[in-house]
């Protein structure tokens, strides 16, 4: 099938890569620029495991292809660090035990991420319904939960970053 | 123990057993940073994807590759045909049995494995799987696992029809697999015969599966050059695999390398050996190319490692007080196409005979019949034991149904029947010995906190005004850690485990283990118990699993056994590090060895303790020439643990639920958990463990299910249908213990993963079945979604609005 390029900014760095046109996110991103964070759990969009924000929204890759990206801007996991530290969320996440086999872990992250963009001072309720694309097997979301909500407030005490 | 201040501090310094530290495998997970097995990318690297049977039950006509073999990208079709020159389109199962890695001229569940592709991605993979031309007769399917051994019932096993047996004693129909029983059934039945009350219920435990985030997948490497095969796969048993490996492929296991990666949560669904795995390594064995095999979501769900499927029969009988005097438990249990069930060989039905609960029952008998049926292979245990779930959940229904025959509390039911703190260890009518336990200590604990008969006022006032509440109470006991050698063996292999430590000059160490973590933390914990053992930081104590070629063999992750066997071996070869130290340490003091007392992390010689020399100093001292005469150098030990028993860990639940009498919709107002796992190593590990086993209890008590109809055809093989509860549903948790410590285990600790799970499950359904329990319900079969709880409304004339 003939490949079509296509460019996008991806962690704050320019990517420019051939893909099919039927090429999903996820498998340019994992496997063509290497960066295997985002996990896949079902082709489906039910898992969430593959969530990565596009355009400042949260989309679950597996089911977008790589040619909507084009020209767009596109955030995984590995580009929550800032300045070599590790994001608030990250440190919550390990802080309040929000994880355990690790695998929806990058998902729930960038996740959550956007989610705290979007509502910034949540009640658990709206934690738990902004967080339901993304499913957990092995933490029963109490701890990630918990994590969202740590790092909201010191994010909030960090004047919102 | 540490006893002065100075002593607590450097105790906690070492942050190990007791100690809810951070746990060391974060780092790379919250980075992304994880090496999952899909995440393996080898120079040349082929995709495979597999062709799958549409029917359930089929001859095979023809396989035409022409097709698929024109499609840009795929480079080889691989059917039995393939495989058989190398002998290898069949294959033994954990359970006796061989199964079509390949199909072999008939296929038997649908979505079996047909044929595989191989292409340089995966994108050319499904192109090719589309193109694959199999032509199929179709034959009647059997769905139905009670219509398995009518006469005439079509043959599943055609390869097997004539054999006598198939591992597990003789066979009475070409559709039987096993017949298990234990206990004394003359005994029994008498007791049934003039007891004062019997009751007795059919009971599904459904059939479902563990569905772990991350499917089954595995990279072989076949070097034609060395002969070296290396394997990257999701697998809880790393060890057996690379056993079985050698065994089918004939290549010596010295030269074959499996390596375990990290897992995405496995909860059984990763013990066996698949179809997939082994037609992937004969491909990279021909082609001597890598060759990357991951399953779909739909793969994993229909064809890989289901659990349960036992169609049981309950029965209890008592004196009119409500004491039990026997137990008659059955089931027919549904193995699908191959017997490929994880169990300890001897153990076909698994440990289905704890089945007594947390009871003191005089007499009892159980058995299991096993057949095949036109549905996937498996058996495997969904986050419990072998097959513990299916005995904790008949008992716990029984007695609760045998409470309200009774009119008795359901709390109090328990109560008398619970085998009492001093009567451990406790011998049970069905042959184990319960190490240890105080279940009367665990139900107060627990009534007392959600004030229980508060809730029992409220419930009757609620029943007044036509409301549906229900309050379910579980008192289980699991049966964890396989464990004792001489009863305990998968292929001939005794489920031993082993640790393997070595401490560095400069006193940090590293410790290899047999057994595999996909999630439950054994980076930390075992460091932690090392820590305490030989007072070196857990910090520095790095834990290494899953690498044949690094680890000591042992049988894997899986039935809690970790903590009961590794987490043992762990202790054990510590323990023959210290007693190395403490020569040491009298050397280099000048001291008899009698002459020191050990003290956190440092042997001290008594009666003058600032004669002491720490951990770090006898592991720098152990490298150079001042040892003992003689002594080899080097302060390192390995342990291959042989359990001297099971470990017994138990828990008292209860559960709240409010019921819509409109809708059926079920919510859990509250759910305590009581768990009682012996020594605890880290809390914060153990309630997280806790929280997601009761998640995972939820999900199979209120919605999972694999349906068919009636050829056989999945009704439900995605998440779009099979449930896994979000955090909105997931209700919130809250967790107590008590501790009694194993006995037997070298710091006392019993496993605790599981628990929750095997508890939870009943303790859900008798809070459902209890919110009916005052007209006339005394059973309802799981899931309990909204519309089955609707369908007993219903029946009951109870959403008529007034």
């Amino acid at each position: 099938m003939a490949k079509k390029p296509i460019s996008f900014m991806l962690n704050g760095h320019k990517v420019e890569t051939l893909v099919e046109p039927r090429e999903l996110l996820i498998h340019v991103i994992r496997e063509q620029l290497n960066q295997t964070g985002s996990h896949i759990g079902c082709e489906t969009s039910h898992c969430g495991a593959c969530t990565v924000d596009l355009n400042g929204r949260s989309v679950k890759s597996c089911t977008v292809l790589a040619v909507q990206a084009e020209g767009g801007t596109v955030m995984t996991v590995e580009g929550l660090p800032k300045n070599g530290a590790l994001h608030p969320l990250q440190e919550a996440f390990t802080q309040e035990h929000g994880l355990q086999c690790g695998y929806c872990t990058p998902g729930m992250l960038v996740r959550a991420y956007r989610f705290l963009q979007e509502n910034p001072n949540p009640t658990e309720e709206q934690i738990r319904f902004g967080m339901s694309g993304n499913l957990c097997r092995c933490t029963g979301y109490m701890n990630i939960v918990k994590a969202v909500q740590s790092a909201a407030k010191k994010m909030q005490a960090a004047g919102g970053k | 123990m540490a006893t002065t201040a100075e002593a607590v501090e450097r105790e906690q310094k070492l942050q190990g057993v007791g100690c809810s530290r951070r746990r060391k495998e974060d780092a790379r997970f919250i980075q992304g940073k994880g090496t999952y097995v899909d995440d393996i990318k080898l120079p040349g690297m082929l995709f495979g994807s597999i062709v799958r049977s549409p029917y359930a039950h089929a001859r095979i006509k023809s396989i035409n590759k022409a097709k698929a073999l024109a499609v840009p990208g795929v480079v080889a079709v691989l059917t039995a045909d393939d495989l058989k020159p190398v002998n290898l389109h069949w294959m033994p199962t954990l359970g006796g049995d061989v199964q079509a890695v390949l199909a072999d001229k008939k296929v038997c569940f649908q979505l079996q494995e047909v044929a595989m592709v191989l292409a340089t991605d995966r994108y050319a993979a499904a192109d090719g799987v589309a193109q694959v031309e199999v032509e199929y007769e179709e034959l009647p399917a059997i769905v139905d696992p009670h219509k398995s051994m009518a006469p005439g019932a079509p043959i599943i096993r055609e390869d097997i029809a004539e054999k006598k047996e198939v591992g597990h004693g003789p066979r009475t129909h070409p559709n039987h697999i096993f017949t298990w029983e234990a206990g004394d059934k003359a005994g029994t039945d008498a007791v049934f015969a003039k007891a004062a009350v019997t009751v007795r219920e059919e009971i599904l435990n459904p059939r479902v599966h563990p569905c772990p985030m991350e499917t089954c997948g595995c990279v072989a490497s076949f070097d034609k050059v060395t002969g070296q095969l290396t394997v990257y796969l999701t697998s809880q048993a790393p060890h057996l695999v690379r056993t079985v490996v050698a065994m089918l492929s004939g290549i010596p296991e010295s030269k074959i390398r499996l390596v375990g990666g990290d897992i995405g949560g496995g909860f059984g669904n990763k013990v066996p050996v698949y179809p997939g795995y082994v037609v992937a390594i004969v491909a990279s064995i021909v082609t001597g190319l890598p060759i990357k095999w991951i399953e779909s979501r739909i793969e994993n769900l229909s064809t890989t490692g289901f659990a349960r499927d036992y169609h049981g029969i309950g029965e209890l009988a008592a004196d009119k007080d409500g004491r039990i005097q026997a137990l008659r438990f059955s089931a027919l249990a549904d193995h699908g196409a191959f017997n490929s069930h994880v169990s300890a060989t001897k153990f076909p039905a698994g440990l289905f005979s704890i089945c007594t609960g947390s009871y003191a029952i005089p007499k009892a008998y159980c058995r299991v019949d096993a057949v095949y049926t036109n549905k996937a292979p498996g058996g495997v245990a969904y986050r419990c034991s072998l097959r513990v779930t299916e005995a904790v959940y008949l008992i716990e229904r029984m007695i609760d149904i045998l409470a309200q025959k009774l009119n008795i509390d359901k709390a109090e039911i328990r109560r008398r029947n619970f085998v009492k703190a001093e009567q451990f260890p406790y011998t049970t009518s069905l042959g184990w010995t319960l190490d240890s336990g105080n279940y009367h200590a665990a139900l107060d604990k627990v009534l007392k906190a959600v004030n229980y008969d508060a809730l029992r006022k409220e419930q009757a006032e609620k029943r007044a005004k036509g409301e549906l509440m229900g309050i379910g109470i579980s008192t289980f006991t699991e049966i964890v850690g396989a464990g004792p050698n001489k009863v305990c063996d998968i292929l001939g292999i005794a489920l031993f485990d082993s640790c393997d430590i070595r401490i560095n000059p400069t006193g940090s160490a590293i410790a290899r283990l047999g057994t595999m973590s996909q999630g439950q933390g054994h980076a930390t914990t075992y460091a932690q118990i090392i820590a305490t053992e030989l007072g070196l930081s857990s910090d520095e104590i790095q834990i290494e699993e899953g690498d044949t070629d690094k680890a000591p063999y042992g049988a894997g992750t899986w039935g809690s056994r970790s903590t009961p066997v590794g987490g043992a071996a762990a202790a054990v070869a510590a323990r023959k590090i210290k007693a190395k130290a403490q020569k040491i340490a009298a050397h280099l003091l000048e001291v008899a060895e009698g002459d020191l007392e050990w003290d956190v992390d440092r042997f001290k010689v008594k009666g003058n303790p600032s004669q002491a020399k720490t951990m770090k100093e006898i592991a720098m001292a152990a490298h150079t020439s001042n040892v003992p005469d003689g002594m080899e150098k080097g302060l390192e030990a390995s342990e291959y643990y042989d359990p001297p028993n099971m470990t017994f860990p138990f828990g008292a639940y209860v559960c709240v639920v409010d019921i819509d009498r409109y809708t059926g919709e079920t919510k859990v107002r509250r759910f305590y958990a009581l768990d009682d796992c012996g020594t605890r190593i880290n809390p914060m590990i153990i309630e997280g463990q806790i929280h997601g086993g009761l998640t995972e209890a939820f999900a199979v008590a209120m919605g999972q299910a694999l349906p068919f109809d009636e050829s056989g055809n999945h009704l439900g093989n995605s998440l779009m249908d099979y449930f896994v509860p979000t955090a909105v549903e997931t209700p919130k948790w809250e967790t107590d213990f008590t501790v009694t410590p194993s006995p037997h285990h070298p710091i006392g600790a019993k496993g605790v993963a599981e628990s929750p799970h095997v508890g939870g499950i009943p303790c859900f359904s008798n809070a459902v079945i209890d919110a009916f329990a005052h007209l006339g319900v005394t059973h309802i079969d799981m899931p309990h979604t909204a519309y089955s709880v609707w369908k007993t409304i219903h029946k009951l004339g109870l959403d008529k609005h007034p």
